[in-house]
């Protein structure tokens, strides 16, 4: 039994965390093949080869692999499915985009998002928003698998897999990449990072925000917002937490200014530690809270930075 | 072109949901219903691009239980044409896979000919995020998926994404399929005369049978759980508090 586990490829460098969290997800379902692919992957397959518990790597280069278009990628993945019995990636957007395609394309359902693998056919997936949790068995020839890295902790590294290069097979021409409009940060990934300070609707402006990231900072903790505070145009939307946003499940979330929507609930309620600054005492976030302070944060937030720096 | 956008009708985004003590599933029975958030920025879109005179047609498809009729008349009363509704099942615990669903909407794209599908990224009771895409692979079209923006014109369009480190712009071949993310639009509110309306408006009743689609669920729940609850926390005093209760946790 055999896996093909798609590597998170972004510009040509290997995105180590989500990947090795991927590996250990599918560690017991079989021999783990890593495919990485892009207009360039070269480097990333060199960096995937050493994560432990892999068998072997494939790298596919090709301009029609780049940024990594739902239809050349599911078409490579898709010819070479007849050696693998699961194919699985971490669920980030890039997975989520191709992952179903591939599974249509092979008649089978793809099963995302998944929290914990009980056996090579039986998977645990949260549903409604995190509110319940669902076991189900694929009874599908192949299954197509994304897991939630939020749930499983990286392998490590030091392994040293063969690295073999592939071709990729003919681009289905049907979209092209246009351009990218990346968020520059230097702060830690935000699905990866220990810390996570996130700001929501009470934080008020785009310019009070900068106290979030001040927070954020003196714990070098990642930045994160509530869908109220990316619609109001506070934070980028790369940094939502939440249901439609990035899932979390970092050592301490502080949540500031935000009220604890289920959406929002559903994308950091896996924390070891939640911290809730909030001047409404009876905020849903409260009741997640392991700390919860009732203030006004414009008076909170800069004497915990001031006090953590 | 005919735009045909697909609406689920799930448990209303605001509603705590409650899992059976059996394990059997999440309890449905009396809890509100609504059309999938996702699925009203979609039709939303859809009307606006007939508005603009880029789309002569919207034609919202929806699949499941006989009471998914409601949504449908949601969707015509914001602005669509006409309906077709899908039996696929008798009960509303019976959730139609993506797969199955997809298969559906392919039938009836073969039938309908529409330029284009929207569809929303993912339905807020599975969490599935995969039909738009499923559906794309069995028509060998083009996709674009979690869109924030969209921008037809002619034979291609230019589909704004939502992806994790930021905003990717894709040139996508039409007819294609879209799937739209929260920040594409705002959905309107349907107004009372648009309601009555929509009464008036077509709705064509169908069955999987019509399709030739076999709904039989690939992945068989073998339970249903309540997630782990997190023990009860404490409320802090103060700032001071605060930080001298994170250092003893190991936290800072």
């Amino acid at each position: 039994m055999a896996v093909l586990l798609l590597a998170e490829v972004t510009d040509g460098e290997l995105a180590m965390d989500a990947t090795a969290k991927a590996v250990t997800a599918a560690s017991t379902l079989g021999d783990i093949t890593l495919l990485c692919c892009g207009a360039s992957a070269a480097a990333a397959g060199e960096a995937a080869s050493k994560i432990k518990g892999i068998t072997k790597v494939l790298v596919a280069e090709d301009a029609s692999l780049g940024h990594r278009l739902a239809e050349p990628t599911a078409a490579l993945i898709v010819s070479l499915a007849g050696d693998y019995e699961h194919i699985v990636a971490p669920a980030t957007t890039d997975a989520k985009n191709v992952l179903p395609r591939v599974a249509a394309l092979l008649d089978v359902m793809v099963i995302s998002d998944v929290s914990a693998v009980v056996s090579s056919d039986t998977f645990e997936r949260p549903i409604y928003a995190g509110n319940a949790l669902q076991t189900v068995k694929s009874i599908d020839p192949k299954k197509v698998v994304s897991f939630r890295t939020s749930t499983f902790d990286a392998a490590e590294e030091g392994g040293s897999a063969p690295v073999e290069t592939i071709s990729a097979v003919a681009n289905p021409g049907l979209s092209e990449w246009v351009e990218d409009k990346v968020a520059a940060s230097d702060r830690p990934e935000l699905t990866s990072a220990g810390v996570v300070v996130s700001g929501g609707r009470g934080v008020g402006s785009k310019e009070d925000f900068a106290m979030i990231e001040k927070l954020a900072d003196a714990l070098g903790a990642a930045v994160g917002a509530s869908r109220a505070a990316v619609d109001s145009g506070y934070a980028p939307n790369d940094w939502q937490v939440g249901q439609t946003g990035k899932v979390v499940a970092p050592d301490l979330y502080v949540a500031v200014g935000i009220s604890g929507a289920i959406q929002h609930l559903a994308g950091m309620k896996d924390s070891k530690i939640i911290v809730a600054i909030n001047k409404d005492e009876e905020a849903p976030i409260f009741q997640v809270a392991d700390y919860g302070l009732v203030a006004d944060l414009f008076e909170a937030v800069p004497e915990l930075t001031k006090k953590l720096s | 072109m005919k735009v045909l956008v697909p609406v689920k009708r799930v448990i209303d985004y605001n509603v705590k949901v409650r899992v059976k003590a059996d394990g059997s599933g999440v309890d449905l029975a009396n809890v509100k219903m609504s059309m999938n958030p996702f699925d009203e920025i979609a039709v939303e879109q859809a009307i606006r691009l007939k508005e603009a005179g880029k789309a002569e047609e919207v034609i919202a498809v929806s699949i499941g239980v006989k009471q998914a009729q409601e949504t449908l008349r949601t969707a015509l009363a914001m602005g669509a044409d006409r309906a077709i509704l899908v039996i696929a099942s008798e009960d509303v615990n019976t959730d139609i896979e993506p797969l199955a669903v997809a298969k559906i909407l392919k039938a009836i794209i073969d039938e309908e000919k529409p330029g284009l599908v929207l569809a929303g990224k993912q339905a807020i009771d599975n969490d599935m995020n995969a039909t738009g895409q499923m559906l794309s692979a069995l028509m060998g079209w083009s996709q674009g998926t979690f869109a924030s923006s969209l921008d037809i014109d002619g034979d291609h369009a230019l589909v704004t994404r939502e992806v994790d480190g930021g905003l990717q712009t894709i040139k996508v071949t039409m007819p294609s399929i879209i799937t739209v993310d929260l920040r594409l639009n705002e959905p309107r509110y349907a107004s009372l005369p648009n309601i009555m309306k929509a009464k008036k408006k077509q709705m064509d009743e169908k069955t999987a049978a019509d399709y030739g689609v076999d709904v039989t669920p690939r992945l068989q729940v073998i339970g249903t759980a309540e997630p782990e609850t997190r023990k009860a926390g404490e409320i802090v005093g103060s700032v001071d508090e605060l930080v001298a209760k994170l250092k003893e946790a190991g936290a800072v």
